[in-house]
């Protein structure tokens, strides 16, 4: 089963549940693999001590022009909708940043004069996680991290999932926000739980990041974060759409506490390790 | 020689359009005939890469000068590698522009840029 | 001569919305502009009613005609983004490349005109406010921010305004570079975070190389004070002049949840250092004026 954990506003909390519900999982007997796909900024590694470690470059190809072959024709440009070539009076120069790596220039050059080489926009890391007092309880954690500078993020996630384990229960860590990135992590996953903050901004993205799931078809549930009781507007908005919430965790000094010394707090208060656990049961019970 | 001039509209007593990427026209202008030719600028509607695109129709057209106000680092690497020479800061209608190049007045920009790349924006 | 100010800040959420609503507020006559259209926020500040809708038409999308098409398998084979499955194209998945469509042997696959999101020109309490929405999976573009400007300009025009406020987009590519030409000032606001400082050093690269003036705040910036002295001197090595020092504050928060400008939500000392940043902006833009960028 794959879970995903998104969210239409950053800072609410993605990591936090991810990380915490990964660690409860594995502590009631579930075989977990945990992939941080915010590959912008990856950071649920701060959790997590990684033993086992391996790294590797992640590349997208792109265009390399044989000068020789060349005759300066412009075919490649003309079917580059990303304005990625340029036909100089000598040479074809090359824009990395605009390409997509469609492979349309290589393919229709008519005197294959373009092969594709290999450009590292980013990396790959894997490893067993062991939480931050020094054991392992097995689960399996992959990340992915996009080189600064490179924007390309759908690429490197897509080779990050190659890793999804279906023996296992995954949970995807996906980055913030509505559009490509977030629809990638997304996609092909079972079920996903949307978290939000109660403010305007929270509910606001929330509500986009709900219009995106329905066009995705994902089934999904609410948890709100920071949850308390003056701010109602998130609670009432799920309400009226009849989306469940499945946690409301609440603005806590003692969570909020853990969370800046990097601990998972379901593993200091055991309570919490019980309710993450329950959505899990909760996916379930959904989907029959 | 061709000079293309950034424009917001075809003719001489148009105003310069200070962008060179996404402007209306271009004004073609032959410094030996004195004839030009308004071509209307493609490149506006590309979603990126509007400033290569802009370089792309200009060089096709022969243009050895670009005037404009404003040109990215992309398309400033792309007009120097195809040895145009560009002037920036131009203000004031087509023919004003024509003027002050004539007379030597515009600044060159010749500052190799230091490409921040892009976001590779659809 | 209408002027412009754009805001931007390298990566998100430094704060720069919040700053801008302020501004709407301090500002007397101005048109707004909202460009951060991967999360739109303002219009939660400003509270915009809306009087014109326009489409906004991005990277052509493509459909199989299924009665022309002999099922080869070639684009299915060709797409890189697994767009492709049954014959059938995944709007969602699909980039846009038109790769398919070119390398049809019977040229079954159409390139149809895409409608990406829509942009709005909007009446608040403090004046116009030019603003757009995405559709889903569609990216930010020069393109569209381009239109928005150039709306925002126009409305300018034709009300005898003098001054146009842009909350840029993030990043540093094609949007960035279309909020940024033309403009007469750049306000980049920046945290003192690893990640906000290295976007702040790109930032300011692509302000020098369009000649356009910085200046530069730093939000939230008692949070790090060693990054805060960090920014403080790259900016003095580039010969920028850093405008406002803006400390951590929930008040930021509590304005927010009640959908309101800081500046008018509070009396706050924190408002004061707003104000002051406002007036400092507008000094340095009058100034402007009279030299060339």
């Amino acid at each position: 089963m794959i879970i995903s954990i998104a969210s239409g506003k950053g800072g609410t909390g993605k990591t936090t549940i991810s990380t915490n519900l990964a660690f409860s999982l594995v502590q009631s007997g579930r075989n977990v693999q945990l992939l941080d796909c915010d590959v912008e900024e990856p950071n649920a590694h701060i959790f997590l001590d990684l033993e086992n470690k391996i790294k590797e470059n992640v590349f997208l190809p792109v265009p390399q022009i044989d000068e020789e072959k060349c005759t300066l024709c412009g075919k490649c440009a003309e079917v580059c909708v990303y304005n990625a070539l340029f036909i100089a009076k000598d040479r074809v120069m090359f824009f990395p940043q605009l390409c997509h790596s469609c492979g349309g220039c290589s393919y229709f050059c008519p005197r294959e004069a373009i092969s594709e080489i290999d450009r590292v926009i980013g990396e790959i890391g894997a490893g067993d996680a062991c939480l931050t007092r020094g054991s392992t309880y097995g689960i399996e954690f992959a990340y992915g991290k996009l080189n600064i500078g490179e924007v390309m993020a759908p690429p490197l996630m897509r080779k990050l999932k190659k890793r999804i384990d279906e023996d296992k229960v995954v949970i995807i860590d996906a980055p913030p926000g509505t559009s490509c990135p977030m629809i990638e992590a997304v996609k092909g996953s079972d079920f996903c739980f949307l978290i939000t903050e109660p403010t305007p901004f929270g509910l606001n993205d929330l509500k986009l990041a709900v219009e995106t799931l329905k066009v995705l078809k994902i089934p999904f549930a609410v948890l709100i974060n920071r949850w308390n009781e003056e701010y109602f507007e998130v609670d009432s908005y799920c309400e009226k759409e009849n989306i469940s919430i499945a946690m409301r965790i609440p603005l806590e000094r003692k969570i909020a506490e853990l969370y800046s010394r990097g601990i998972l707090f379901s593993k200091e208060l055991p309570e919490w390790q019980k309710a993450f656990c329950k959505l899990f049961d909760f996916i379930e019970a959904l989907r029959k | 020689m061709k000079i293309a001039i950034s424009s917001t509209g075809n003719e001489l007593s148009s105003q310069v359009d200070p962008r060179f990427g996404r402007c209306q026209e271009f004004i073609i202008f032959d410094s030996e005939t004195l004839e030009f030719e308004a071509i209307s600028n493609e490149a506006i509607n590309a979603a990126g890469g509007a400033g290569i695109k802009a370089a792309q129709l200009v060089v096709d057209k022969g243009a050895e000068v670009v005037i404009t106000g404003n040109i990215g680092p992309n398309a400033f690497n792309v007009l120097a590698g195809a040895d145009i020479r560009v002037f920036v800061g131009a203000a004031g209608t087509i023919q004003n522009v024509i003027d002050s190049y004539k007379d030597g007045k515009l600044q060159e920009a010749n500052q190799p840029t230091s490409s921040p790349g892009g976001r590779g924006a659809v | 001569m209408i002027q412009e100010i754009t805001v931007l800040s390298g990566k998100g959420g430094t704060g720069k919305t919040s700053l801008v609503g302020s501004f709407a507020v301090l500002a007397n006559n101005k048109v707004m502009v909202d460009c951060d259209v991967d999360a739109a926020d303002l219009h939660l500040i400003l509270k915009p009613e809306i009087k014109e809708t326009n489409d906004f038409y991005g990277l052509n999308g493509y459909l199989i005609n299924r009665d022309i098409c002999i099922e080869c398998g070639k684009c299915e084979e060709l797409c890189r983004f697994k767009a492709i499955k049954n014959f059938e194209i995944d709007e969602i998945s699909c980039e846009g490349c038109g790769v398919c469509c070119l390398a049809c042997p019977v040229s079954a696959i159409e390139a149809r005109e895409r409608i990406c999101g829509q942009w709005f020109i909007s009446n608040t309490r403090n004046g116009p406010l030019v603003h757009a929405k995405l559709g889903i999976a569609q990216e930010n573009s020069g393109k569209l921010v381009a239109e928005v400007r150039k709306a925002a300009k126009k409305t300018a025009q034709k009300e005898g305004i003098p001054l146009v406020i842009t909350d840029g987009p993030p990043g540093i590519g094609c949007p960035v570079i279309a909020s940024l030409s033309g403009a007469s000032l750049v306000l980049v606001v920046t945290e003192p975070t690893v990640s906000g400082v290295h976007d702040l050093g790109r930032i300011l690269d692509l302000c020098a190389h369009f000649k356009v003036k910085s200046l530069v705040c730093v939000n939230k910036f008692d949070l790090n004070l060693e990054k805060t002295s960090e920014i403080e001197r790259l900016c003095k090595e580039r010969d920028i002049e850093v405008v406002g020092k803006i400390g951590y504050d929930s008040i930021f928060t509590e304005a927010l949840i009640n959908g309101m400008p800081v500046v008018e939500f509070s009396d706050a000392e924190i408002c004061g250092k707003i104000k002051s940043l406002w007036k400092i902006i507008q000094k340095r833009l009058n100034s402007g004026k009279q030299t060339r960028p």
